[in-house]
């Protein structure tokens, strides 16, 4: 069942009182929320996803809502709720939805180390997956967004996950954090795409989610064997550059980029080496989205 | 089997893993979420694991893998840091007592499994405490609590100094010279407990306490402090300490009298009486009886096991509501009152409130 085959009332409720389970690549997540923008939010960016709707197991159970005191009226805030604590301090109320987005990613971040986890946005295509890992304002999620678009089916643009038994990336397909400029970006580059509304002022600028997929959503259980390590760099008015990385400098990337190489120990390194040994890793600079779709579509093409 | 009690999950699984073959994917969800919220999930893991995660559904298999993952990791820091710590006291002649979580790692005790903890806590003696914050100063730690006040509060009146921590490793030591703060009403002799020290490595300056004193430290720990959230986590290191180290002769009798030569009978009878509720931990009959002056008074007990009772369940809302609640909160002044006199604790409290982030 999928979450728009719930009614829209019965889905403000049970996101009201017993919380709504979706499912997310291999994470089942329990929701709870009562604030407006995260009750429409989700509907809008999340209506493909699996709802678990008679399960009764959560991987993660989590709560968007308002503290109690004078800070629900008076500059009123919001806290994320992870079970009965909130990980984090209180943020403005206009940040609610960003924040369940973020809360996400903390909850897989925080207890999924069957995984290696590496901060990048991670696409495939003709079976082949494509890793970006890069810190914020390189252009990864634009250039996933623009990806995901053309063709690319989306694993991630924030949360890569390789299962270390088989070197294989696991999808955990959510919507698209778009920020600042990316956004009206994005809308030109694609008008049809679905951007969910922005967010202003938050703690990472202007913020708006792109809806994935379909198809990403349906085949989520499905991994993808990685081929390439690419380090975007978006540059205004740079040419194109495609540029090869040693095997070193690349397992450097992946390694600093890892939510948990160093939890998983002796396993993280050999799990970034392989990776390394199994991919070809360049630095890729852009700054015109449609060649740089092109010189992907080239990748995908020529191996 | 019995039949298991819906709200309390956890500690029945502590008890005895082969229930699990039972368990509805509700009461799943509920153990775990449990054991998060109490700290104890790696260690929960543990046991799973020991049964070849038998009954354990494939679905939830990775909570259980994962949290081993992350509690081997905290075991190779703990090592890493302790290793630290020992290096930077070498040229020091002192003893470095580890205390709980660091003290079961590295002695290998079964406490040590799954066992998760931020803080390393060291006990040394303490007219050599300059010495040895000097030293770590000299290895990197620097003291937390910068203002002044704060400063003199934990010199003048607490049993350890300002936590340190590593700045660049950023892992936290608190340096001890007691088990209990000066003004506490009990005033275990802290020469009594360094004289039983056992060492863990014939080629460092690292010991561990005797095993009945670790015993009654954890006890007093939990016993005298005001907060519960790692209550069961505690509990469970007394309940695998004392199943370890019961086999040895006269253990009963020796840790009886150890906790009477320290003044902490009481924390002790607690615990033997909420251990063995919880965990079932086997504890001679005879044993309560050698306690005697330990026992609270018939009502005074009545009304202070209830109270633990409702503290000690996890910490989260499937197993919380008004009466734990209230159960907190006054185990949380008793706690105030008996680590320091009302002329300290009021006007302490009081510059607290208005300046809390002194």
């Amino acid at each position: 069942m999928r979450l728009a085959d719930l009614s829209f009332d019965t889905y403000q409720d049970r996101l009201a009182e017993r919380g709504v389970i979706l499912q997310t690549g291999p994470f089942s997540i329990s929701v709870k929320s009562r604030i407006p923008s995260v009750i429409e939010s989700i509907w809008a960016l999340y209506r493909d996803y699996p709802c678990l709707d008679n399960q009764d197991f959560a991987d993660f159970h989590i709560d968007i809502r308002k503290p109690k005191g004078i800070r629900r009226w008076f500059h009123p805030q919001v806290y994320f709720y992870f079970d009965d604590h909130a990980p984090f301090q209180p943020l403005p109320l206009n940040d609610a939805y960003p924040l369940f987005e973020w809360g996400m990613n903390w909850c897989v971040a925080n207890f999924a180390h069957r995984y290696l986890m590496i901060h990048a946005a991670v696409c495939e295509r003709n079976g082949k997956a494509v890793i970006m890992p890069a810190p914020p304002g390189s252009g990864k999620s634009t250039l996933c967004a623009a990806l995901a678009l053309r063709g690319w089916r989306l694993l991630s643009d924030e949360l890569t996950l390789i299962d270390l038994q088989n070197q294989l990336a696991v999808p955990v397909p959510r919507p698209v954090s778009l920020k600042n400029e990316s956004i009206d970006v994005i809308k030109g580059f694609e008008p049809s795409a679905y951007v969910n509304r922005s967010f202003e002022d938050t703690n990472k600028g202007t913020v708006a989610h792109m809806r994935v997929s379909t198809e990403s959503v349906d085949r989520a259980m499905e991994t993808a064997k990685p081929a390439w390590v690419i380090l975007p760099k978006y540059k205004a008015g740079s040419s194109l550059q495609l540029e090869k990385n040693s095997p070193g400098h690349s397992f450097m990337w992946l390694a600093e980029n890892s939510f948990n190489y160093s939890v998983l120990g002796k396993g993280g390194f050999t799990g970034v080496a392989e990776l390394v040994d199994h991919t070809e890793s360049y630095t890729f600079t852009y700054s015109d989205l449609d060649e740089a779709v092109e010189i992907f579509e080239q990748l995908a093409t020529s191996s | 089997m019995t039949v298991m009690n819906d709200k309390n999950m956890l500690v029945e699984m502590l008890r005895d893993v082969q229930q699990a073959s039972s368990l509805t994917m509700h009461q799943w969800d509920l153990l775990l979420r449990q054991a998060r919220e109490s700290g104890l999930l790696s260690r929960l893991s543990y046991q799973f694991q020991q049964n070849h995660y038998e009954h354990v559904p494939e679905q939830l298999m990775w909570h259980f893998e994962s949290a081993i993952t992350y509690a081997e990791r905290q075991r190779q820091v703990v090592e890493w840091e302790v290793r630290c710590i020992s290096e930077a006291m070498a040229s020091l002649d002192v003893p470095i007592v580890l205390l709980k979580g660091a003290a079961y790692v590295m002695a290998v005790l079964p406490s040590a499994r799954g066992r998760i903890f931020s803080d390393i806590d060291l006990l040394v003696p303490k007219q050599q405490i300059n010495a040895v914050e000097k030293s770590l100063f000299g290895a990197g730690w620097v003291t937390t609590h910068l203002n002044a006040y704060d400063q003199r509060y934990y010199r003048q009146w607490m049993h350890e100094i300002p936590p340190m921590q590593h700045h660049q490793r950023r892992s936290v030591l608190d340096v001890h010279h007691n088990i209990l703060p000066v003004t506490a009403r009990a005033n275990p002799d802290a020469s009594l407990l360094l004289s039983e020290i056992k060492r863990i490595d014939e080629n460092k300056n690292l010991y561990v306490l005797s095993p009945c004193d670790m015993i009654i430290h954890s006890a007093t720990h939990l016993f005298f402090d005001g907060e519960f959230e790692h209550g069961l986590r505690d509990l469970l290191d007394m309940h695998d300490l004392i199943t370890y180290f019961a086999g040895e002769v006269g253990f009963w009798q020796q840790l009886v009298e150890r906790a009477e030569a320290l003044t902490l009978l009481r924390p002790l009878y607690y615990a033997l009486m909420h251990v063995q509720r919880l965990y079932h931990t086997e504890i001679p009959a005879n044993v309560f009886i050698m306690l005697g002056k330990g026992k609270p008074r018939a009502l005074t007990g009545l009304f202070m096991n209830r109270m633990f009772e409702l503290a000690l369940r996890p910490p989260h809302s499937s197993c919380r509501n008004i009466a734990t609640a209230s159960a907190d909160a006054f185990l949380y002044t008793r706690a105030h009152f008996l680590r320091m006199p009302l002329h300290l604790l009021i006007p302490h409290l009081t510059r607290k409130a208005f300046r809390p982030d002194d």
